[in-house]
């Protein structure tokens, strides 16, 4: 058990200095961005109607208290640090006045929602037939299956995306391709609008689990075939143990520790596909907010953004890696 | 080295299809060299001619002839992937063989960095650069910001073999005929590692090319430099699909898809051959 805090405690603190260095990373990076967020929002007010020389004057002096662009770079960074800490990122520029912080809460749910569970899905769907294909391996099934899987990894998610776009959306259109909802459906927590959600959310989620579960397929069923010549699994089809429970119990559940650190890659990798998922399907969460900010100039909202993603990810990790020794008692913590 | 080469036609049928698929574009990339047009310049043919006879891959919307458009766009697509990959493999190797031979702080402080990398999402930190570098993110520059984030799973995988290796008994007969480390390193260990190396570089050349198509589709890279995902945002932005350019966007997918089955084919087949038990179970000799 001691042994375990310490590997908890030198977790948390690899945990730390990844988030550390990540957010600082994000930071430096976009306050190198020429682009000053005052003098675009003053281009925008005064392109709207005229104004004095001294209301634009007071305007400035407003903004530039605001958001703090007359600091030097380290007492910028400090400040970032000390509202970071309470959640304040400053106002966004693309939606000003509202936080940034507010349009990142507003668009997590769906990037998490649609996410997690269709990587989830795949993780399970993936390791479940990847570990049939293993243990029966003369099933023309799942052998066919196996020769799709390895087709389909080495094409980006991009294009498996646009594909699906394209059938779905030009040669049988049947599905919506675009949009987290119907447009004539109020949000709220109605059966209409739940259905709607759910229909909107079936292609974006079939593109991920079509990628992601060729990979965990793959990873299972090569583990598989190499465990199912183990003798403990000989000696328990010879001992008269029930096939679907060597399948299940001897043989999956030895090969599905290291296919957790798959789900923690796969969950690590969230932000990248979403931004692609969102893009190409039109739906609404963290990906897009992303990509209206970098073309917007909007640095406070691509900070906080990217600052969301670096925890999330890293917490992901950190989260499987502690499940690890406890799901496997030959993984020693030392 | 040829040789292996040769053996590996022989008995590994997935090489000798990823040779021919990976072959095929590169001599499609490489006709770009005897071009009769400049691929940047637009209207020079007639718009949304479909495939025929004068224009093999037919013209797109702003006048380009697609054959030439692509052969270029592979062209500079393939030049990226191999720099990332080259550029990647010299930063992974030489942590990979420091943190394996040297161990102690070196390799804590080594690999310490190296989970740093692997945790960083890399596409969100792609667009980061490409806000602050807007249009001057070209494809050298991209191509050297990947690569520092493209060796940390490498590494690992070169140091788990080198530290292998710190223990045989040729190591100890370097070191003890005094044999510089720097020396043991490249000119003992290194060529242990070499198979890995060409293993990953060929799947490292499938992540980049795979980054760099999904980042200029979305525009966020310097569109005017024809590479393939560019040919893609271009297409996409004229909405391609809809007016019924349909070879606009079905040729360079399918194109693109033939050059990463290719290419996974081969880092297949290499990675079999690395495990010497499954080339022997191929070679029909276990």
């Amino acid at each position: 058990m001691k042994d375990y805090l310490v590997f908890v405690l030198k977790r948390l603190m690899q945990l730390a200095a990844v988030v550390f260095a990540g957010i600082s990373a994000a930071f430096f990076i976009t306050h190198l961005s020429p682009i000053s967020p005052v003098e675009t929002i003053i281009g925008r007010v005064a392109g709207q109607s005229s104004f004095s020389p001294e209301a634009i004057q007071a305007l400035r002096e407003t903004l530039t208290a605001l958001f703090g662009t007359d600091l030097p770079l380290h007492e910028k960074y400090l400040n970032f640090w000390l509202r970071f800490v309470v959640g304040d990122l400053g106002p966004s520029l693309i939606a000003f006045p509202t936080p940034a912080m507010r349009l990142v809460m507003l668009a997590l749910p769906w990037t998490v929602g649609l996410l997690v569970t269709a990587i989830v899905m795949s993780w399970i769907i993936g390791n479940m037939l990847g570990g049939l294909a293993g243990y029966y391996q003369n099933n023309r099934f799942l052998k066919a299956f196996g020769v799709v899987a390895m087709g389909v990894q080495p094409i980006p998610y991009y294009i498996v995306a646009f594909l699906l776009v394209i059938i779905f959306g030009y040669f049988w259109p049947v599905l919506p391709i675009s949009g987290g909802f119907s447009m004539n459906v109020r949000p709220g927590f109605t059966a209409e609008f739940i259905f709607s959600v759910l229909h909107h959310a079936i292609l974006p989620a079939t593109s991920l689990v079509i990628v992601g579960m060729g990979v965990s397929f793959l990873g299972m069923r090569a583990l598989v075939s190499n465990i199912v010549t183990e003798d403990y699994v000989t000696y328990a089809e010879l001992a008269g143990v029930k096939t679907e429970r060597v399948v299940f119990f001897y043989v999956i559940r030895n090969a599905m520790v290291p296919q957790l650190t798959g789900l923690a890659m796969a969950l690590g990798g969230i932000f990248s596909g979403t931004i692609i998922t969102e893009q190409v399907f039109g739906y609404p969460g963290l990906g897009s907010l992303l990509v209206r900010a970098v073309n917007g100039g909007d640095t406070t909202v691509v900070l906080a953004v990217s600052s969301m993603a670096v925890i999330a990810v890293a917490t992901a990790i950190f989260i499987i890696d502690l499940l690890h020794p406890l799901l496997d008692p030959r993984v020693k913590v030392k | 080295m040829l040789a292996i080469v040769k053996d590996l036609i022989r008995y590994n049928i997935e090489f000798a299809i990823g040779c021919v698929l990976v072959g095929v574009i590169v001599v499609f990339a490489l006709a770009s060299f005897f071009s009769p047009v400049d691929p940047t310049l637009i209207y020079v043919a007639i718009p949304d001619q479909p495939p025929s006879g004068q224009y093999w891959f037919g013209t797109n919307s702003r006048g380009q002839d697609m054959f030439w458009q692509l052969s270029f766009a592979f062209r500079n697509t393939l030049t990226f992937g191999l720099m990332v990959a080259v550029l990647s493999r010299i930063i992974s190797i030489s942590v990979g063989l420091l943190a394996g031979y040297l161990g102690g702080w070196v390799d804590r402080v080594l690999m310490f960095f190296n989970d740093i990398f692997v945790a960083l999402p890399i596409f969100p930190i792609l667009i980061l650069f490409y806000f602050v570098m807007r249009s001057d993110l070209d494809m050298y520059r991209l191509a050297f910001v990947m690569a520092c984030f493209g060796w940390p799973f490498d590494a690992r995988l070169i140091r788990s073999v080198a530290l292998g290796l710190r223990h045989r008994e040729f190591t100890r007969h370097a070191v003890f005929s005094g044999m510089s480390a720097r020396r043991i390193m490249f000119e003992e260990h290194l060529p242990y590692v070499m198979p890995i190396v060409f293993a990953t570089a060929i799947a490292n050349m499938i992540w980049s090319i795979g980054m760099e198509v999904t980042l200029a589709v979305l525009g966020f890279t310097n569109v005017n430099i024809p590479t393939v995902g560019t040919t893609l945002y271009w297409a996409n932005n004229h909405s391609a699909m809809v007016v019924g350019v349909w070879w606009w966007i079905l040729i360079p997918v399918l194109l693109i898809v033939m050059l990463f089955i290719g290419l996974f084919l081969l880092t297949v087949a290499m990675n079999e051959y690395i495990d010497p038990r499954s080339r022997l179970r191929r070679m029909g000799g276990a």
